[in-house]
């Protein structure tokens, strides 16, 4: 019997799922994720992007980069749906770990438990973790 | 197995790159196939030629040339984050109208969608950061 990863043409269509982990700022891991998602969306796989641990405050309203002298990239996230990246998936524990709920976030999102998640992770073909 | 390796760790400061190299090592005298090395946020910083370690410690940018050279394996620099940091080959020094080149043998520059066609074409897609 072959292996399934025998059987992909170069047809293929992945499931890619972008794992935000870190804050948007303090870090570059944020904003570099983003510019991978942005180009990878003209690959035509399926995409989704997980937001969990500190990653969920990439998708909180009103960020005011203003005293730090950054770019706010944040309004990049609502053009995502332009790129066809409409799965967004935010850990619930990791918001409420911070005091936030979906009514914090700039774009719509499915909140879900850990272990919901950790199942989805598991049926991804790449995993990009940042 | 075919595999594709993201670097996300520039070398010394994080242990990422020691382990990615010795995990594409491994598999690579195990017989599977490094379909591509990918460098990305301080990733890049594996592949600048200037670094010049104490001699009694591991070179890890002399080791991955090593390894293209005597395995074949495409190391792929990703050309937005070399240029926030200043990785440079020959063609792009001349294009931003600098006055040297850094990038060590055995590496080449390109786009992020070589890591999303790694992702595509490998059978696994291991990510090693921090």
């Amino acid at each position: 019997m072959s292996e399934p990863w025998e059987e992909e043409g170069p047809g293929t269509i992945k499931k890619f799922m972008y794992v935000n982990r870190k804050a948007p700022y303090g870090t570059i891991y944020a904003l570099e994720s983003l510019e991978v998602v942005l180009i990878a969306a003209a690959f035509e796989q399926d995409v989704s992007m997980a937001f969990l641990d500190d990653g969920v405050y990439q998708l909180k309203k009103g960020q005011d980069t203003a005293g730090i002298g950054m770019k706010n990239f944040s309004p990049t996230y609502r053009a995502l749906e332009g790129y066809d990246v409409e799965k967004l998936y935010v850990e619930a524990e990791s918001l409420a770990e911070r005091g936030l709920s979906e009514d914090d976030l700039l774009v719509p999102v499915e909140v879900m438990g850990r272990e919901a998640l950790a199942a989805l992770m598991d049926e991804q073909d790449v995993i990009l973790s940042f | 197995m075919k595999y594709g390796i993201l670097v996300n760790e520039g070398p010394y400061q994080h242990q990422a790159s020691d382990t990615a190299y010795q995990f594409a090592k491994a598999a690579l005298e195990k017989g599977h196939e490094i379909f591509r090395v990918f460098f990305y946020h301080d990733g890049v910083n594996n592949g600048t030629r200037f670094g010049v370690p104490p001699q009694d410690d591991r070179n890890i940018t002399v080791r991955w040339t090593e390894m293209a050279e005597q395995h074949g394996v495409d190391m792929v620099i990703c050309i937005a984050a070399a240029q926030r940091r200043g990785l440079l080959d020959e063609g792009e020094a001349k294009r931003q109208g600098k006055d040297g080149d850094n990038i060590a043998p055995g590496f080449r520059i390109s786009g992020l969608g070589q890591l999303i066609e790694a992702g595509i074409q490998c059978d696994r897609l291991v990510v090693f950061g921090d």
